[in-house]
């Protein structure tokens, strides 16, 4: 059954990574639902934040595929259960129609959105959340003329995790803890190895 | 808080992504070319034979070459498909990493057939591109392709370089990528200006650890203790073995695995010659056009052993009804081939070197004598069906298996052949017989047509002292054959045996078995081999006669060097046994 996957990648910070990952994906021909690449808690390693729709079995097999990009140190795979996540929405109105409609304004109070510009002609708000709520907002917006929509793509902490400090002084070590190079999965077939 | 501690940033900026290793040449700084630079690895990395093609990016590199040709041999073909391929032989042949030099825009494009080719079999190359100024990328300058963008899903690693200052680390990386963990092959993509400009050279230090790269995983003995448990308990054991046995110089522990617990072991064509065709456990070849036996035992065993072999569509048929009642052992260095295909019982990561020994320790000796017999039976069978049909023919026309089969007593099994792609390479994987490991060279997973030509040119130089025959057909011939060029200016010993049915014979078989004789374009021409290769100064023989064969193939064994000896065959024989598309491997179809 299909589902939505968070897959969170840590790598070293390389020009055509994100190429070599991306192609991962349309080789088979799985569409991107969004992907963002920032900085990690690690000075110089990268973390990608990949959102798919797919069976868990296809997940965990591409998760093996990155893995196995020599620049990649880690890949994880989360269902929404098992991350705290968010993605950003911005969006343009109409400053006359938010000015005249009193309705307009306490929509916006009841998403939890904020002018982040206001200008004569137009006012751009933010709200920041899950799917659900930033899609709330649009369609109550749409009505009143939405402008301009855009959102973020998803980033995601995963409860569980201890941070990647540790494993990393472990990949650098000449003689790896087991913790790098054991068959970690082994344990736990049903989950991705990498965990 | 706590977490910082444990590792200190400015440490872990500094450690970048090596840790240095001791350097290999003195540490005496002098101001070289990075052209100079990319020569220096070769000659540190112990490479003694490149092939390639110049051009207007890879100038410079050339130009350095020119004062190297005492320590590494240059050899010019005549297209960088050719080269790739004759590098892929090369690292076949040798066990060795390949080297390629190819120029930018066509000459990189020119290589993207062989690293598909070497990634999906898993060949170590390093192949070096030129490239256009690095003031001038993106602009469509003359001869300018994106080239690092085009190979990435076809290269293990790539890599562009538009600074000499990297030369040297990027360089000792690709090598020790190429051949480590499951090889594979690298492209590292140079400017020109980067060739030209002078740096400060410090000396070749050798890459032995990537922190993001582990090609050796720690092997954990619970698994291999559960696999010994499997096999011990098993009635019916079946081992299949692939080129993870050739590739990780295993095939002493292999042997030496398969006859302490008495199991059958059957290959795919990338694992032929690991194990000697004489061996009594060798049950034969795996798959679509394999041996009868093999691939209905398949579906009968009670515990599979996988060795360094990845599941292949060719191999498994139709993956629902495969080995369903069997459970799997899978033993490979690549986790992302665990469990892709068929589901493991008992997955053992490692470096078959390792892990064979370990589990050598713990099997139980045993003969199986009973099961192995029935593989004997199943032998018997395909004999009466198949085989003595193809080797010892009542037609007039003449079969490729006879040919093989002559080949076979007068090389005693001693020659290293190399095989393009179609029935001619089917019936060579059939028929061949191998006493030395890394003596087949064909391209399994890829199947790529003209391979065999240029590759038989590479596999002479990784194994100068043996006799390499390319066994070829008269499709595949026509793909590569500007690389004869090669042949005559090298000089190289190289015996070519071109099988001619006069058809592109495995899609014709299909034609005929699948979509009603429709012989769709399959009906090739072909020019007169002979005075072809007269032109580039080879001598040759065309023969259609049954005595003619034994006589004839001496003759080219015998001839100083390269020789060319086409054979005409029957033009509708088809390759049996056959499992159809879409069919189980107990569904084989002896005829």
């Amino acid at each position: 059954m299909k589902k939505e996957f968070t897959i969170t990648v840590y790598t070293e910070n390389q020009i055509g990574l994100l190429n070599r990952i991306a192609i991962i994906f349309s080789r088979r021909k799985i569409n991107i639902d969004s992907m963002n690449t920032s900085p990690s808690e690690i000075e110089g390693i990268h973390r990608f934040t990949i959102l798919i729709d797919e069976t868990e079995e296809v997940v965990r097999k591409v998760c093996r595929q990155i893995e196995k990009q020599v620049e990649v140190l880690k890949a994880y795979y989360n269902t929404e259960e098992e991350i705290v996540w968010q993605e950003m929405a911005l969006y343009k109105v109409s400053t006359d129609e938010i000015a005249a409609k009193v309705k307009v304004e306490r929509l916006l109070r009841e998403c939890g959105a904020r002018a982040v510009a206001i200008r004569k002609d137009f006012t751009v708000f933010e709200t920041t959340g899950h799917r659900e709520e930033t899609d709330k907002l649009i369609k109550a917006l749409e009505p009143h003329g939405l402008i301009e929509f855009v959102r973020s793509a998803r980033i995601a902490i995963i409860k569980e995790s201890k941070g990647f400090h540790v494993k990393l002084k472990q990949f650098e070590n000449r003689e790896p803890g087991t913790e790098v190079v054991e068959n970690e999965f082994l344990n736990r077939q049903e989950e991705v190895f990498s965990m | 808080m706590e977490a910082l501690e444990i590792i200190d940033q400015k440490k872990a900026r500094e450690s970048a992504t090596t840790i240095p290793a001791p350097v290999t040449q003195p540490a005496e700084t002098v101001s070289i070319a990075g052209s100079k630079a990319v020569l220096e690895a070769f000659v540190a990395e112990g490479v003694d034979t490149i092939f390639g093609y110049p051009g207007g990016a890879i100038m410079p590199i050339y130009d350095a070459l020119y004062d190297y040709n005492d320590q590494l041999k240059h050899i010019l073909v005549r297209h960088e498909q050719g080269g790739i391929h004759a590098a892929q032989g090369y690292a076949r042949s040798s066990g060795r990493v390949g080297v390629v030099f190819a120029t930018s825009g066509p000459g990189a494009t020119n290589l993207v057939t062989g690293l598909a080719d070497a990634m999906i079999d898993s060949t170590p190359l390093v192949c070096i591109t030129g490239q256009v100024f690095a003031h001038l990328l993106g602009t469509d300058a003359f001869q300018e392709v994106d080239v690092i963008n085009i190979t990435t899903p076809v290269t293990k690693w790539n890599y562009q370089v538009t600074d000499a200052k990297e030369i040297p680390s990027v360089l000792a990386k690709a090598f020790h990528i190429a051949g480590t963990g499951r090889p594979g092959p690298v492209l590292i993509d140079i400017t020109k200006n980067a060739q030209l400009q002078k740096f400060d050279y410090e000396g070749y230090v050798k890459c032995t650890h990537i922190r993001s790269y582990r090609p050796k995983p720690i092997v954990r003995p619970e698994y291999i203790a559960e696999a010994a448990k499997l096999i011990n308990e098993a009635e019916k054991p079946f081992v299949i073995f692939g080129q993870g046995v050739i590739l990780g110089k295993a095939e002493n522990e292999f042997k030496q695995f398969i006859e302490k617990a008495g199991l059958p072991a059957a290959w795919t064509i990338l694992g032929l010659s690991a194990l000697p065709t004489d061996h009594p456990q060798n049950v034969g070849m795996l798959g679509m056009h394999g041996n009868y036996g093999p691939n209905v035992l398949t579906n009968e065993c009670d515990v599979l052993i996988a060795v360094g072999m990845r599941f292949d569509d060719r191999v498994t048929g139709r993956l629902d009804k495969y080995a369903k009642q069997a459970k799997v052992i899978h033993l490979d260095i690549d986790p992302a081939e665990i469990d892709k295909n068929v589901k493991a019982a008992v997955p053992v990561w490692g470096d078959c070197k390792e892990t064979l020994p370990m589990l050598t320790k713990l099997v139980e000796s045993k003969k199986h004598t009973e099961w192995l017999n029935k593989f004997g039976e199943f032998t018997k069978q395909e004999q009466e069906v198949v085989i003595n049909k193809e080797l010892n023919p009542d037609t007039e026309e003449l079969t490729m298996g006879e040919v093989i089969n002559v080949l076979n007593e007068l090389t005693n099994g001693d020659a290293i052949i190399v095989t393009d792609v179609g029935q001619h390479q089917m019936v060579a994987c059939r028929y061949a017989r191998f006493n030395e490991s890394k003596s087949n060279i064909t391209s399994g997973g890829a199947g790529t047509m003209g391979f065999a030509l240029p590759a038989a040119i590479g596999a002479k130089y990784g194994a100068p002292h043996r006799t390499v025959v390319a066994v070829i057909g008269d499709g595949g011939v026509q793909m590569t054959i500007q690389e004869l060029g090669t042949i005559m200016q090298t000089e190289i010993n190289v015996k070519i045996l071109i099988l001619n049915n006069q058809f592109l014979g495995m899609v014709r078989q299909w034609q005929q078995l699948f979509h009603d004789k429709r012989y769709s374009f399959v009906d090739i021409a072909s020019p007169d081999y002979v005075m072809v290769a007269k032109g580039y100064g080879i001598e040759g023989q065309k023969i259609s006669q049954r005595k003619e064969i034994r006589t004839a193939l001496q003759k080219m064994l015998d001839h100083e060097g390269s020789y060319l000896l086409e054979v005409m065959v029957g033009k509708e024989n088809n390759v049996f046994p056959m499992v159809p598309q879409g069919c189980s491997v107990a569904e084989i179809r002896l005829s």
